[in-house]
């Protein structure tokens, strides 16, 4: 049976579900090869779109009595390093940095023959192993997948695939054997906290709001992932956005919703596309729109795209942008879950809580309990990122330590370079020092620290950053960003970005330090949402852990880590330099002079600090002093 | 050219849009996406004229219009220019590329070149923080990008550009 003549047929009831899971669970085994690219936007960008098309025509010119072949789209495997990745099964064959040119050799060697293109393997560094399975490789070894479970295993695009590795099992079960507050309670006992950075209990959150007075209600999905350094939310909206409706659809009926609103930011295209399709699908099979599963229960989703304003990932800004209007927060006195969207009781969740759903309800909260920390259950998505060896998505359980995030899974740092800070929570977290990183990761453990979990970026910084400018950079964010309602954060964080920007150029003052940390005190006491009551935490972490590259700045007018432009300068060092020319060439203002053979020199009056001479240097003979 | 005439040409698709939405002010913010797809920007008049639609007053579509990042209230480039500044492209490099674009193209964040070739913009992040520092022009983007690529990458662009040109 096509997988079209199974599209047509609606699902009404839990039989006929299970009916078309064992139909496709079947067909699946019954496949012989299966070949799956990774089409995500990290994969994407590296060509995987040209791979899928090299691998559609070879395998179309494969001879008719060839064994069948599935060729289908994932998502993201989270080794976005790595990327095009293609795994092949039978044998969970995992091909990495794939090529159009090697297409060819795949088919031939491993879908014909069943044999193992070694070259496309990942190597293991340490052991020099090559891998074939991803469970072999050690940025896989050390994760627990339960969010990214079916990442890279099942097409987006089709619902199929969802219903076959046991998607719609949670919404099932909860239709026909839980009442709505024995699906509440089942949450609450899981103990999830929200993945959007508050880290609220979500079962005391849905709670509330079933609670709240009024008929009509609203369960909306928070997917304006905004934290520069964080695309778990992207990742999964794209390689599993049945999970989100099925979560979606699950707190619906928990709280008593009928409407539900996905807002996914505007950077997000391929986000969007995935989403619509699956919300189409599911309406098609009766698992979303009137009288679901035949149980009388009935929802619709519709999506909204976001505008490009960073604020938005605040709840009420967002409902304020879902009305359209501008999208500014107001203050809290009265909790969106009793008047949120149209002043309705509204359940807001991030997507990655969403997605944890399904499973908690499948399998019990007190199964989903048994992971993690005392007051942090379950895992948490990380985007591990910056400088470290193995950039991608991972899944760890709640409380391991940053260490283990880093250089287990991550690899280090790359270029034996050492490791200055790890960042959390985006711009309004903080930067946790390198002696800090046995700290186990949870909720808690994090604010301690002076940071806080966000909604999950996790960005490695080397001995070559500069602290201040990092402090610099978030608060400029926040500038930008800030909608301007309230003076605290519109003036205040103005003033910090004001001083920070001083101090990078050279101009810091005596006292400034302090004047910055009072605005914290202001803009924590006095703002009026969480961008700006957050904006201490890069500032304060960056003061106390790395106080004395605010002195150098300020004193000594000197940029040791060699960023601040103007306060340090770049220079050829006369003994590795080889005369070859390259820098001459690249500088872009004329600054650099010399004999061919002979070292150069740079005329620091013409220099702009562009960077270009360090960059094509490969004799390491430009020195940022 | 005349305003009335501006109207006139932008009428038919803001009834279009607006029609879409059941001209329900609700949804102004996609409405004027669909807008700007359709012709590129939010032209001053077609906003004049998706006010007096839906019965509100112009100030309102002004207010999200000038709010949100993604609306642009004069023509674009015929090729958008995304330069990541998420805090990884920005530590790997990200603000002395979009110095040197900018310095190239002559213009500043969120402008268009006088030749209306390439509308230059700056993204907070696009999420695809392992190609950092990431560079995105129209649908195609350009990883781990190099100061040394940009001229090269500018000038293809142009090139093309001109070769559509000589065959129209």
């Amino acid at each position: 049976m096509s997988v079209t003549e199974i599209a047509t047929k609606k699902v009404t009831c839990a039989a006929d579900l299970e009916r078309v899971r064992a139909e496709s669970s079947l067909r699946a085994s019954v496949e012989t090869v299966s070949v799956a690219v990774c089409t995500s936007t990290g994969c994407g960008a590296k060509g995987a779109e040209r791979v899928f098309a090299a691998l559609e025509e070879a395998l179309r010119g494969l001879p008719a009595e060839a064994r069948e072949v599935t060729l289908k789209r994932t998502g993201c495997h989270g080794f976005c390093e790595r990327g095009p990745i293609v795994v092949v099964q039978p044998g969970d064959i995992f091909y990495q940095n794939v090529r159009e040119e090697d297409v060819p050799e795949i088919v031939r060697e491993t879908v014909l023959n069943g044999r193992v293109v070694e070259s496309l393997l990942y190597e293991d560094s340490e052991t020099g192993r090559r891998c074939v399975s991803s469970t072999e490789i050690p940025f896989y070894r050390k994760q627990r997948r339960i969010v990214l479970e079916h990442h890279g295993l099942i097409d987006p695009t089709s619902i199929d695939d969802y219903i076959a590795v046991g998607g719609y099992r949670g919404l099932t079960k909860a239709l026909t054997e839980m009442t709505p507050e024995q699906v509440i309670a089942e949450v609450e006992l899981s103990g999830l906290r929200g993945r959007g950075g508050g880290g609220f209990p979500t079962g005391r959150k849905w709670r509330s709001c079933a609670q709240a007075a009024g008929e009509l209600r609203y369960v909306i999905c928070n997917g304006d992932e905004g934290d520069p350094g964080a695309f778990m939310d992207r990742s999964i909206m794209e390689a599993n956005p049945y999970g989100v409706i099925e979560g979606m659809t699950i707190g619906a009926y928990a709280i008593g919703a009928s409407e539900a609103f996905i807002y996914v930011r505007n950077e997000y295209p391929l986000a969007v596309v995935r989403l619509q399709q699956a919300i189409e699908n599911a309406r098609e099979w009766g698992l979303l729109g009137e009288n679901i599963l035949g149980t009388g229960f009935s929802l619709d989703i519709r999506i909204n795209r976001g505008g490009g304003a960073f604020v938005c990932g605040e709840s009420t800004a967002l409902m304020a942008s879902l009305q359209g209007e501008p999208g500014e927060p107001r203050a809290k006195y009265v909790h969106t879950v009793e008047s949120g969207l149209h002043g309705r009781p509204t359940c807001l969740n991030n997507v990655e809580t969403w997605v944890n759903v399904p499973t908690i309800v499948t399998r019990g909260g007190e199964w989903f309990a048994s992971i993690g920390t005392e007051r942090s259950k379950g895992t948490k998505v990380f985007s591990l990122v910056g400088n470290v060896c193995n950039t991608g998505l991972v899944e760890v359980p709640m409380g391991m330590t940053l260490r283990e995030i880093v250089y287990d899974i991550g690899g280090g740092v790359p270029e034996g370079k050492a490791l200055k800070a790890v960042q959390t929570g985006g711009p309004s977290g903080g930067c946790i020092p390198e002696k800090l990183l046995d700290s186990p990761v949870d909720f808690d453990q994090l604010s301690e620290l002076g940071s806080m979990m966000g909604s999950g970026g996790l960005i490695v910084m080397d001995e070559d950053t500069c602290m201040v400018n990092v402090a610099r950079y978030f608060v400029d964010f926040l500038r930008e960003e800030s909608c301007g309602k309230c003076t605290a954060c519109r003036e205040g964080v103005a003033q910090m970005s004001h001083i920070l920007n001083r101090i990078c150029a050279g101009e810091g003052r005596e006292g400034d330090v302090e004047l910055l940390l009072d605005l914290c005190e202001i803009a924590e006491e006095a703002a009026l949402c969480a961008l700006g009551t957050t904006v201490p935490n890069p500032v304060r972490s960056t003061i106390k852990h790395f106080g004395e590259e605010y002195d150098e700045h300020i004193r000594k007018k000197h940029c040791s880590a060699g960023q601040c432009r103007g306060l340090f300068e770049y220079r050829i060092v006369a003994d590795t330099c080889t005369g070859c020319g390259l820098c001459r060439k690249a500088c872009p203002q004329d600054a650099i002079s010399g004999e061919r053979k002979k070292p150069h020199v740079i005329d620091q009056a013409k220099c702009v600090q562009c960077g270009a001479c360090l960059e094509v240097c490969s004799f390491s003979a430009i020195a940022k002093v | 050219m005349g305003t009335k005439t501006d109207r006139r040409d932008y009428r038919a698709t803001v009834r279009a849009v607006a029609e879409a939405y059941g001209r329900d002010p609700g949804f102004i913010i996609p409405m004027l996406q669909d807008l700007q797809t359709d012709l590129g920007y939010v032209p001053p008049e077609a906003a004049k004229e998706m006010a007096e639609l839906l019965h509100v007053p112009l100030t309102q579509i002004y207010s999200v219009a000038t709010f949100y990042k993604s609306f642009s209230l004069v023509p674009r480039g015929k090729h958008i220019i995304t330069i990541c500044m998420g805090t990884v492209c920005y530590l790997k490099g990200g603000r002395e590329i979009s110095a040197l674009i900018q310095s190239r193209l002559g213009v500043g964040p969120g402008n268009t070149t006088a030749d209306r070739l390439f509308t230059y913009q700056p993204v907070n992040c696009l999420g695809a923080c392992a190609l950092a520092p990431v560079m995105v022009i129209d649908d195609q983007y350009f990883d781990k990008v190099k100061l040394g690529h940009v001229p090269d990458i500018l000038e293809t662009y142009a090139k093309k550009d001109e070769r559509d040109r000589d065959r129209d």
